[in-house]
């Protein structure tokens, strides 16, 4: 990896007048393939570089990226983030974090797959397992749309103008599956996906085909519902959403522009006993794993919430000198330079099986899928479609699908009565089965 | 060129001798390597050259804090043979990658042979909807930064419960180039800018958001021109403050009168997507088959048109060097039209609709949408408003979702009003409203004289590829549609 050539332009920005500057370098290499209907639809090569670059003029600031990096381009964007520094206005918390506090040794976090790649038919051929397993699983899987597996290969590296260089690589793969069910002319989509940091770690693809299309199968048949409020749950997927929800307003750059509906909360309750939220940097082989953030600070394992309590929220050094507090290493890279984001997070599993929490219920939703953008950070106002199963009696009764699931999400926190132990880290947002024991649920 | 290349040179430069000063790559060229890899060997293939330049100014708690600028620059090649697509890109634009991205594009080729079906010539005029005097990218700085505190003073000035201003400009000068495997060689120069305001407001334990904003393919000056950045600064703080006492909004299906403008976003979701011709051709959308059928009311006529002069969602050509054009899509509620790119127009045996788009060279193009409006009818607002006895008035949306296959689609209202014997009352909390696209529109009982386009802030993501989009509605009674609130 080119990292003398980060640490080239931190040197020029400093020779033109920064007081100090940091940098991200990502190349990366991607390959991904898409089958549909059996036949391979497109088949997509990359290789790409990112320099992103902060530089600080005294207490004012800059970003600029660029993905040309011939010398150049390089010193153009060098020239012209000094530059945009000197006109931003002076602002007491900018500035890097404390040279001493930075990451001295990279821990090893089992995010390389070292093993040899496979050919691309060989790639073609897994995309194809799993979409012809979906097609097999029953006649009603009518049509598709598609199947995709991908690579990825990347390595990242941070330095800083006072001369610290840090890098790490990782590896991702991903399989999903797309199928169509239909009956009567009705048509139900759904999907499956397996992703993993090792390619053995991939679920069977032809497994992953059977569960997309056992998916789309249980949507046919999907009856609106009239208005009610009743008990809902969440599935693992669905509940993850949630998850996000309270990451985001716990978020250090919503907290100081007062966009939060956490604000001010720290310390106190603001979910029921049964949600304890971690946020884990540090898992072996984790999909949201990484040993430093975007400062260069080393990660860890973060409490966010406690048995209902919120413990931390999640900053980085900027956010937290705003609120009085210390960065708890969140801060990750972006095009406009630094923000904060979360690494495998985690709503902790309870104690119930997802059977239990269904069977508790006599009348009410069982939510699979959720679409739309109605979570409103700043008043936890929630409204979003959703669709799923009717649960009648403590079972899975039939589908219902255009209806609106309702209410705010702090009550909806302090509302979770049942958290499943049913927690598998299969993404780098997760959560059990949730059950919130009152919602509107909108329909005729 | 090198170094001395700079702002006012990228905008007073023609595609072809942009790309052939800064990388030596000519249109003879880029046809070189179409011709040696692909021609012949494929049913389509092209090569996309693209550069990008970003600027991003952002104001909070009264200074500029944020100023950011991003370079982007890279070569897509894809080949295709019938439904199948090779696509490569790199980020180094140079004719020994290109030959590399032709010959693994070329790839798949070599696994299937060619369909027989051969593209279409895709020529014709490129239009001329955003040649400016000045592009917004190289508007002075300094004016900028005192557009943005202007903002922050006129955005508090509205009411003291504002304590929290947010304002940024982005702009944006792309300049791409495309050669085909016709032989047909197009370039085009695209500026697009934008100016938001967010406001919160709070008022003891309550505190609510207002977001206004606006933009095109057009200057800077535009901001300045007719009071529209003071629009956007009163807006957003006026939404911010209004929502302080609204009241839960309602629950279950109920008649639902949109406002003019960004309220389109219904026809973006509950139709649109489902009217893109890769869903069409694969059967998976709701409206598969449907061509010729009756999808809406009679009063309901909707176009999707790439060609308006200076909107945020127009092209001089698409992303493949198919102009853009106006298409029906719905005429008098009768199904009419799909939107295209070259490969689905291709192996549908249609033409082309110039709406093959995409995010940046790093993706193949598909069919997406342009502005997307339903034209006037012949009603007044207000006797609109009146016809209803209860229902829901909504003026301001947030953003949208469609599952194309079941025709399921959502969109958020974020200001919105009770309508109470004809008059329209308190304000509710946001709420989501849920339909489905088939027979959505069939609901239409009343379209109102006034229509508008939105301001320019619309972006549709797509398979994870955002371009940038515009929608534009009339006032419209909906007789039945589901409001997602939380008052039972």
């Amino acid at each position: 990896m080119n990292e003398e050539l980060l640490v080239k332009v931190l040197a020029r920005a400093v020779q033109r007048g920064a007081t100090a500057a940091d940098g991200f370098l990502v190349e990366e290499s991607r390959f991904a393939a898409a089958v549909r209907m059996g036949e391979i639809e497109t088949l997509n090569h990359s290789s790409e570089q990112r320099l992103s670059l902060r530089v600080f003029a005294g207490r004012a600031s800059a970003a600029a990226s660029t993905s040309d990096l011939s010398r150049e381009s390089l010193e153009r964007v060098v020239d012209e983030a000094t530059a945009l520094a000197k006109i931003t206005a002076e602002d007491p918390h900018a500035g890097l974090p404390e040279p001493g506090a930075l990451i001295e040794r990279v821990p090893d976090l089992d995010l390389e797959d070292d093993g040899s790649d496979i050919t691309p038919e060989e790639k073609i051929e897994i995309a194809r397992r799993a979409e012809t397993a979906a097609r097999e699983t029953d006649p009603r899987i009518t049509n598709s749309e598609g199947a995709e597996y991908s690579d990825r290969r990347a390595r990242y590296a941070y330095a800083t103008s006072h001369g610290f260089v840090k890098s790490y690589a990782t590896t991702g793969y991903s399989i999903a599956v797309s199928p169509i069910a239909s009956r009567d002319g009705e048509m139900q989509r759904d999907y499956w996906y397996s992703t993993a940091r090792k390619r053995a770690r991939l679920e069977d693809p032809a497994a992953v085909g059977r569960t997309a299309a056992v998916r789309a199968l249980r949507r046919l048949g999907a009856r609106k519902m009239k208005t009610v409020e009743v008990p809902v749950i969440f599935d693992p997927e669905t509940a993850a959403s949630l998850v996000r929800a309270v990451a985001g307003a716990a978020s250090g750059p919503s907290l100081y522009r007062r966009a939060s509906f956490l604000l001010d909360r720290r310390g106190t309750k603001i979910a029921s006993p049964a949600v304890t939220i971690i946020d884990d940097a540090l898992v072996p082989a984790g999909l949201g794993s990484r040993p430093f953030d975007g400062e260069g600070l080393a990660t860890g394992r973060t409490v966010l919430v406690g048995e209902g309590v919120l413990e931390s929220y999640l900053l980085d050094t900027y956010s937290a000198r705003k609120l009085g507090l210390t960065s708890t290493h969140h801060a990750s890279r972006d095009g406009s330079g630094v923000s904060v984001s979360t690494t495998n997070l985690m709503l902790l599993p309870g104690k119930a099986t997802p059977k239990e929490l269904i069977g508790s219920v006599k009348n009410g939703f069982y939510v699979t899928e959720l679409i739309g953008f109605g979570v409103n950070g700043v008043t936890g106002d929630y409204s979003r479609g959703a669709a799923g199963q009717w649960i009648e009696n403590g079972e899975l009764a039939y589908p219902v699908e255009e209806v609106t699931i309702a209410g705010n999400l702090r009550e909806m926190l302090s509302a979770i009565d049942g958290v499943g132990d049913d927690l598998v880290l299969r993404d780098r947002t997760v959560a059990p089965t949730v059950r919130i024991s009152r919602m509107v649920v909108a329909g005729t | 060129m090198g170094a001395g290349f700079g702002m006012t040179d990228l905008v007073s430069t023609r595609p072809e001798r942009f790309f052939s000063d800064r990388f030596n790559i000519t249109a003879g060229l880029m046809e070189r390597v179409l011709g040696g890899n692909l021609v012949g060997k494929v049913d389509d293939a092209d090569i996309y050259l693209e550069y990008r330049i970003n600027e991003e100014l952002l104001l909070e708690e009264g200074t500029v804090k944020k100023a950011s600028r991003h370079v982007s620059q890279g070569a897509g090649v894809r080949a295709q043979s019938g439904t199948r697509t090779g696509y490569a890109h790199t980020d180094e634009i140079s004719i020994r990658n290109l030959d590399e991205a032709a010959r693994q594009a070329r790839a798949i080729a070599d696994r299937s042979g060619t369909s027989g079906a051969v593209a279409l010539a895709s020529r014709g005029r490129p239009h001329d909807l955003y040649s400016l005097a000045e592009p917004p990218i190289a508007a002075e700085l300094a004016r900028k930064l005192d557009l943005l505190k202007r903002i922050d003073t006129e955005t508090r000035a509205v009411d003291p419960r504002v304590n929290q201003v947010i304002a940024s400009i982005t702009s944006e000068e792309v300049v791409m180039l495309i050669a085909t495997a016709s032989g047909w060689t197009v370039g085009d120069i695209r500026p697009l800018t934008r100016l938001n305001v967010t406001a919160i407001a709070e008022e003891g334990a309550k505190r609510e958001i207002g977001s206004y904003g606006g933009g095109g393919r057009v200057t800077f000056d535009f901001f300045l021109e007719d009071g529209r950045w003071r629009r956007f600064a009163t807006e957003a703080a006026r939404q911010a403050v209004l929502k302080l006492r609204a009241v839960d909004a309602p629950a279950g299906a109920m008649t639902v009168v949109l406002g003019p403008g960004w309220p389109g976003i219904l026809l973006h979701e509950a139709i649109g997507h489902g009217l893109e011709g890769d869903f069409n051709r694969k059967g998976t959308s709701a409206f598969s088959g449907r061509m010729g059928q009756k999808v809406a009311s009679e009063l309901v006529t909707v176009v999707d048109d790439g060609t308006i002069a200076n909107r945020r969602g127009s092209l001089n050509v698409d992303d493949e060097g198919t102009p853009t054009g106006r298409t029906v899509l719905i005429e008098n509620g009768i199904l009419t039209g799909y939107m295209q790119d070259r490969l689905n127009a291709r192996l549908m045996g249609m033409k082309p609709t110039g709406n093959g788009r995409r995010e940046s060279y790093a993706y193949a193009p598909m069919p997406r949408m342009t502005n997307t409006f339903m034209l006037a009818g012949p009603d007044d607002p207000a006797d609109i408003l009146r016809s209803v006895k209860n229902g829901l008035y909504a003026v301001t949306f947030g953003g949208g979702q469609v599952d194309i296959t079941n025709g399921k689609f959502v969109f958020s209202a974020s200001e919105a009003y009770l309508i109470e014997d004809g008059r329209v009352t308190a304000p509710v909390k946001g709420a989501t409203l849920i339909g489905n696209g088939p027979d959505a529109l069939t609901h239409v009982s009343r379209v109102g004289r006034d229509l508008q386009l939105d301001e320019g802030v619309g972006t549709c993501g797509k398979d994870g590829q955002s371009v940038p989009v515009g929608v534009g509605l009339p006032t419209i009674r909906v007789d039945e549609m589901t409001v997602g609130g939380t008052a039972v």
